[in-house]
């Protein structure tokens, strides 16, 4: 089941397309990534799913219903570019924000109550907006997007900003969240985090979309055969087994450990591999590279450049 | 709708609070009261009753100075050498000595004083020693004095508004004058105050960039409309505040010193007095009082011709139009520019016209009937400003229909446009705006 779903999106601007033929899927109670270059469309998207600017063609589905205005009340959004009314009380404001989605007062405040205690941020509560540090208000202004406990969750860039020690509090927070229903998209650079976090991811270039699936899914989909290994008591030089079949990349070697990694071609098991080094060496660890999200996204990104060049 | 009443809840109680808010209210009524207070209250200030003495050598003026409120004549028989070494010991404030000769010579006559005595002493002895005077001397040249007094003429044109059927409605031009300015000049000034509050809301909205996070819970239009509305009502709560505080300061002053503002007795200073007046000073004061009550008279009966229930009608309709229509203007140039500097090319075509109106309504007021009257009055950018000005001096019903429905016309219209641009503007950052690209946010799809 599909919380939310584009079906060839496309938005025009008077001098470009901002998104071309777009469709993405997001599955229920997932965190599901949207990357992409600055100024490749993500944006946008994002304020179509918010419905604050209409696509020029395309249909979009929430809960298998098409967008409405009134799904907004089941919807959260963290812009990266957070504001608040900075004369205003973090109370009062945290009230009203709540109310425009659509809680009644008593219940916002109620809510307010267990989320400023949760987050010990009792005491900011009378203070005005601008008193704050730009990390408190990044605190408030989180507090404000989930409190209507939407079904799903936008978030720009959310941990930019947080010092560790609150970037491991959202996080949390953010599995928390799913663990108990919501669905997330969250659009950010940081790769790592999409490695720590996403189900599944979309990759936005330029326009289009070029590549989506879940992420341990695509990962396994751009490994490539290449193997490390830690090894000791090396009796033969390794380029000897070098071969048509194995290909040794790198080779280094520090405190008598020498850290190896080879790439088979196509079709061929590790287990041939090891059975090659086992004789020759005291094999200590031994695993397969799996691309990092950081090389999938450059390696794409730049191959699309390439093609269309 | 709801969420409508959510924002304008908000922009009225967050721009309510504001302690500038409490003090332009407070001051507002003050200022105004102390127009109306002030000049009364300097005017008595220095009224303690001052007492002169009258040594008149030949007796000829005895009783010729009528005691005013302030001023009191008392008629001294002593020699003038006596009457000045006595002065310390007496609480005189002045003594008037005209001499045996002063007929002959009259500028024999003299004033002593320890102080220099003011100008309204002065200038109210000499006008009562030339007046008698002159009467001296037309008699004795053989003119009768009821015959100067038939020459003697006060003219002030009465001004009756025709109401047809033979009806007739007694005018005051000054007032109406008054009233229209006074009116005009507030229109513009609520205009301006609050459209201007308008645009920096929405530019507060937008650098703070909290706009993004409002419009993924309404629709931008909900958003403007509830600011505009939220802030003609903080309009409306000032103006009402203001007419109630200035009203309860002028009572309290009123009530406080009742002297001080009892017009009618400052009007007729003399009338208690004339009992010890002779027959014809009377009769020449009771004239003048007559006069001076005709005129309080005219200004009151066309105060009370004044239909104020209309002047309070329009005045609330043409302000709550003139300030919509204005507001969604200046929401669409707060919602183009990143910052307030930005904003001076936008404003011109906005501040031209309302400052074009207050500048015309100065040639409105001496030709409120003439075409220029009439056209800005009905068109919309100007007519808040010019009708209001022209409504006290009356205005035919079609004109004021056809000025209220193109007004309300032209409010839908530059709602709508504003609108168009106010959507796409608030989601732009860091791009220079010109016309050219108004346009073209203008003629985007929704």
């Amino acid at each position: 089941m599909n919380i939310f779903q584009a079906e060839n999106v496309t938005k025009r601007f008077a001098n470009h397309t901002a998104l071309n033929k777009v469709s993405i899927a997001v599955p229920s109670q997932s965190i599901f990534g949207l990357l992409g270059p600055n100024g490749a469309g993500k944006t946008t998207l994002i304020r179509i799913i918010n419905q604050i600017t209409g696509p020029d063609e395309g249909t979009l589905f929430f809960n298998g219903e098409k967008l409405q205005p009134h799904h907004v009340s089941l919807i959260g959004y963290l812009p990266e570019e957070r504001g608040l009314y900075k004369k205003m009380n973090v109370g009062e404001q945290a009230l009203y924000l709540a109310q425009l989605k659509g809680i009644s007062k008593q219940d916002a405040l109620t809510k307010l109550k267990y989320w400023f205690e949760k987050f010990e941020i009792q005491s900011w509560w009378g203070r005005k907006v601008e008193e704050l540090s730009k990390g408190m208000q990044q605190k408030v202004q989180f507090i404000v997007t989930i409190l209507h406990n939407p079904k799903l969750l936008i978030f720009d860039e959310p941990f930019s900003g947080f010092d560790p020690i609150n970037v491991n509090l959202l996080k949390d927070e953010i599995l928390q969240l799913r663990n108990n229903g919501a669905t997330i998209i969250f659009s950010t650079h940081n790769m790592s985090s999409v490695e720590e976090l996403c189900d599944y991811i979309a990759l936005i270039n330029k326009s289009k979309k070029i590549l989506d699936g879940s992420v341990k899914e695509i990962r396994t989909r751009f490994k490539q055969n290449i193997f490390e290994f830690e090894l000791s008591n090396i009796k033969i030089d390794l380029k000897d087994i070098a071969s048509n079949k194995f290909q040794i990349l790198t080779e280094s070697t520090e405190d008598h450990i020498t850290k190896v990694r080879i790439k088979t071609t196509a079709g061929n098991s590790p287990n041939e591999l090891i059975q090659h080094i086992l004789p020759n060496a005291e094999i200590h660890t031994f695993h397969e590279i799996i691309p990092s999200m950081n090389d999938i996204f450059i390696s794409q990104i730049e191959g699309y450049m390439e093609e269309n060049n | 709708m709801n969420k409508i009443l959510i924002i304008i809840h908000r922009e009225y109680l967050s721009r309510v609070k504001k302690r500038s808010f409490i003090v332009m209210t407070i001051l507002g009524p003050i200022l105004l009261a102390a127009l109306v207070i002030v000049p009364v209250f300097i005017a008595q200030m220095s009224d303690k009753e001052k007492t002169i003495s009258v040594v008149d050598e030949k007796g000829i003026f005895y009783n010729a100075f009528p005691n005013t409120e302030n001023i009191k004549f008392e008629y001294s028989a002593l020699k003038i050498i006596d009457a000045k070494n006595n002065f310390d010991s007496t609480d005189y404030y002045a003594i008037l000595y005209i001499p045996a000769d002063f007929v002959s010579k009259p500028s024999t006559a003299a004033l002593f004083s320890n102080k220099q005595p003011s100008i309204t002493v002065k200038q109210y002895i000499e006008n009562i020693l030339k007046k008698e005077l002159e009467t001296m001397k037309l008699s004795s040249s053989g003119i009768d004095k009821n015959v100067l007094k038939s020459i003697e003429t006060n003219i002030n044109l009465a001004t009756i508004k025709l109401k047809g059927k033979g009806l007739e409605e007694k005018g005051n031009t000054e007032i109406s004058t008054i009233l229209g300015m006074f009116s005009g000049i507030l229109i513009y000034m609520f205009i301006f105050m609050f459209g201007t509050q308008v645009m920096r809301g929405v530019i507060e909205e937008k650098t703070s960039r909290i706009v993004e996070v409002i419009i993924s819970s309404v629709k931008p239009f909900q958003l403007m409309i509830g600011k505009i509305t939220g802030i003609a009502m903080v309009g409306l709560t000032q103006f009402l505040l203001w007419i109630l505080l200035t009203f309860a300061i002028v009572t309290f002053f009123q009530t406080l010193m009742p002297n001080t503002f009892n017009f009618k007795n400052t009007e007729n200073p003399i009338i208690g007095n004339s009992k010890i007046m002779n027959q014809e000073q009377m009769l020449q004061l009771n004239e003048e009082t007559q006069y001076k009550n005709q005129g309080m008279r005219d200004i009151i009966e066309s105060i009370g011709n004044i239909d104020f229930g209309v002047m309070i009608f329009s005045f609330l309709f043409y302000f709550l139009f003139g300030y919509l229509l204005y507001a969604a203007l200046f929401a669409a140039v707060g919602s183009a520019v990143d910052s307030e500097a930005d904003t001076q090319q936008f404003m011109l075509p906005i501040t031209a016209p309302l400052i074009f109106g207050l500048v015309a309504s100065q040639f409105v007021i001496n030709n409120p009937e003439g075409p220029v009257a009439f056209w800005l009055s009905i068109i919309p950018l100007t007519s808040p400003i010019i009708m209001m000005v022209r409504i006290p001096f009356g205005v035919p019903i079609i004109e004021i229909v056809l000025s209220v429905t193109l007004l309300i016309l032209g409010f839908l219209f530059c709602t709508w446009l504003a609108a168009k641009i106010y959507k796409t503007g608030i989601l732009m950052y860091g791009k220079k705006v010109d016309y050219k690209e108004l346009w073209k946010w203008l003629t985007y799809r929704s």
